[in-house]
């Protein structure tokens, strides 16, 4: 039974299958919400109201022409899009959405298990830039490097932020963190500095506007993705919107008190949580021009490293003088 | 490491075909390299077996965006050639569409200059209001870009007292959206992060490589072929010489606005002052035998059609200096020492129309560096032999 279970587990809800949906529709989510803020349509022709549209945006790019440069690292090349994915659909696993209630621990729920989902969400980073680096493209190459020099800015400012509530809750285990929230929900106003690091931070490492600046359309041509081409770039693209589900069910289990209460009301919980973050990430985009990767390092270390000491001392004096 | 990065001339940035190859150290730019000559379309022979009227319509479609501007210019210069003057009525809806060209244009722009920065929603909302202008344009005209309103002594439409109404009404909904363009083009910091501070071009550097256009006037140099050498009512009517003095995008983006603003007062003017009377006069179908040059202020910059007449229905000579080729020396400099970020932005800040300054095309051997004049017939047979291909990689292009 437990095999059974274990299986489900990886396979439907909340692994593969579950996954795959639901990111696309989150990419639908996304997509729809940023073409309405522009005055523009957006996405209407595939199901109702557009909605099938990732889904076969996907499947047209698997089925289209795969191409491998001569001269890039071959094996690397082909291998980094699977390991890619295989790393956020792992980190998906760690999310507190079948295990929402703490007992013992599990092989995915146990205590850090919080680190271990902040660096399987860093993985992508790097592997994106090895992809730039694989392919010897000039463009591609300034891409990955531009990839690496970001991760070097928001990287700090989103551990910080991230791990300031689970400092309050006394526990790296996500369960428990989300349980706590959910015993005194008024905690939660505590952290909300954090949140708003963490949504920048999320913002960049997702790679969208303002923080678009490894794959620039304008300036690099497709940056690290610039050599990349069918199958290959919608297992890449899949991945991007993968792990914008994950980065969405992170902020949420850690920031907006996880999702408590059941099977059925721990699923509708998380679709509004997450899609709630996905919505303040669409807002981001819409409102802002892509910024230059010096000034994003600047940035990072003048406004969001501080406000992430600040949130960190906040968390210590609550946690000192209130409870 | 230093490597050469080429935007072009095939570039998601670039609409046209231009090749701009950048030496760049990191994300920095050392050098800078720009070369023409990839869509040479012979227009200039081609006005040579044309009549008159038939260049018009020719002269026209030397640009997409300012069509308005070329065949303007010519006409001025025709109508010297062929002793003729448009009558009042004429020359102020000839005007009247060249100012809401401009309009149309550095809407366009604004538009552009937001997808650059990769700010799509600016880029969304201006297009949609350009809108608005564009459907002022073809209520007047017919059409949305080529207007061929022209023609020789006059113009071929009149307008009537329920679009000119419709006119004044659009312009209060661009007048009001454009006001917002200013406050969000100068006020939005991730925007203005990008533009503040990129492209410099010092007003002696703007002075000494001939900058023309909204390039010249965010350098702090007043230079405007309307102000200059008034022509038509514009010595009558009551604008500014929008200029910034911050020498950089921000500045170009910002004379761009405040032109917007100027053009709405110069259709205000000739909305309610268009006289009454002909629109056209009947222009005889040869010219005198002479040369004349005619200056024509464009949305980019100052345009110079010189056109020489051997006393035929047909022009002996027609020579088109589009604007963004007298920008081209001053984007080198602009370009230097800037990030790799910048290149897109800063192209675009000089409103470049690609295809029409292209007049000539030059044939140069990638291996000897051998300049070469080939037959049409030849060029194809290389093209098509697999050797011109071959180990095409390892040629380098000598800055």
């Amino acid at each position: 039974m437990a095999a059974v279970k274990t299986l489900l587990y990886l396979v439907v809800y909340p692994g593969l299958l579950f996954l795959f949906v639901y990111s696309t529709f989150c990419e639908w989510f996304d997509r729809k919400v940023y073409a309405r803020l522009q005055n523009r349509m957006g996405p209407t022709h595939t199901g109702r109201g557009g909605i099938l549209q990732p889904i076969a945006d996907f499947f047209k790019l698997m089925a289209k022409e795969d191409i491998v440069p001569d001269r890039a690292d071959k094996k690397l090349f082909k291998a980094l899009p699977v390991v890619g994915l295989a790393v956020v659909l792992t980190a998906a696993l760690l999310l507190p959405l079948w295990h929402y209630q703490p007992g013992a621990s599990t092989f995915n729920s146990f205590q850090g298990d919080l680190i271990i989902l902040l660096y399987l969400l860093s993985l992508p980073t790097l592997i994106l830039f090895l992809a730039g680096w694989a392919s010897t493209n000039a463009f591609s190459i300034i891409g990955g490097t531009r990839v690496l020099t970001m991760l070097f800015g928001y990287e700090v400012p989103l551990f910080l932020a991230v791990l300031s509530p689970a400092m309050l809750a006394g526990s790296w285990r996500l369960v428990e963190i989300a349980a706590f929230y959910q015993h005194r929900p008024y905690l939660l106003l505590v952290n909300l500095l954090g949140f708003a690091v963490a949504l920048v931070c999320v913002q960049a490492k997702l790679e969208r506007t303002p923080f678009d600046i490894p794959h620039a359309e304008t300036e690099i041509v497709g940056g690290t993705f610039t050599e990349y081409s069918g199958k290959k770039l919608a297992l890449f693209r899949l991945m991007t919107d993968v792990e914008m589900v994950v980065s969405a069910g992170l902020l949420s289990a850690v920031f907006l008190g996880g999702f408590g209460g059941g099977l059925i009301l721990g699923f509708i919980q998380f679709v509004l949580k997450t899609l709630f973050v996905i919505f303040l990430l669409s807002l981001m985009r819409a409102l802002t021009s892509r910024l230059r990767v010096d000034q994003v390092v600047a940035m990072a270390w003048k406004y969001l490293a501080p406000l992430a000491v600040l949130q960190l001392l906040i968390v210590i004096l609550v946690k000192g003088l209130v409870l | 490491m230093k490597f050469q990065i080429p935007i072009g001339p095939q570039h998601p940035a670039l609409k046209e075909p231009i090749s701009l190859r950048m030496t760049v150290e990191g994300e920095v730019i050392k050098d800078a390299d720009l070369r023409l000559g990839y869509n040479h379309r012979g227009v200039e022979k081609l006005a040579e077996s044309k009549s008159w009227i038939q260049n018009i319509y020719l002269t026209e479609r030397i640009c997409g965006i300012c069509s308005h501007s070329h065949a303007t210019c010519f006409v001025q210069g025709a109508e010297k050639l062929l002793e003729i003057e448009a009558p009042r009525r004429g020359v102020y809806l000839r005007y009247l569409v060249s100012e809401l060209e401009r309009v149309h244009s550095h809407l366009l722009w604004l538009g552009v200059a937001g997808h650059e920065a990769g700010f799509d929603s600016f880029f969304m909302y201006t297009w949609r209001d350009r809108e608005v202008v564009m459907d002022i344009l073809e209520m007047i005209s017919g059409n949305r870009v080529h207007y061929a309103i022209n023609t020789l002594g006059g113009v071929r439409r009149d307008l009537d007292e329920a679009q000119k109404a419709k006119i004044l009404d659009g312009l209060k909904i661009l007048k009001a959206r454009s006001e917002y363009y200013l406050k969000i083009g100068a006020g939005e910091p991730t925007f203005v992060g990008r533009l503040a501070g990129v492209g410099m071009l010092s007003r002696q550097q703007a002075m000494d490589l001939c900058t023309v256009g909204p390039v010249a006037r965010a350098s702090g140099i007043a230079r405007d072929v309307r102000k200059d050498d008034p022509h038509a009512f514009y010595d009558e009517v009551e604008f500014d010489v929008a200029t910034a003095d911050t020498c950089d995008v921000l500045g170009r983006a910002v004379v761009r606005i405040k032109e917007l603003f100027e053009s709405y007062k110069i259709i205000e003017f000739v909305i309610r002052n268009l006289p009454d009377g002909p629109i056209a006069v009947k222009a005889p179908r040869r010219a005198k035998p002479g040369e004349v040059v005619s200056r024509y202020e464009a949305p980019r910059g100052e345009n110079i059609h010189y056109i020489k007449s051997n006393g035929s229905d047909k022009p002996e000579r027609l020579k088109v200096r589009a604007p963004t080729l007298a920008n081209y020396a001053a984007t080198i400099e602009m370009l230097r020492h800037g990030f790799i970020a910048d290149i897109p932005l800063i192209f675009a800040a000089i409103d470049p129309c690609i295809c029409c300054a292209e007049r000539t095309a030059e044939l140069v051997d990638a291996r000897t560096g051998e300049e070469r004049i080939v037959r049409f017939a030849d060029l194809r047979r290389l093209a098509a032999s697999r050797q011109a291909h071959s180990n095409k990689r390892n040629v380098a292009w000598p800055l």
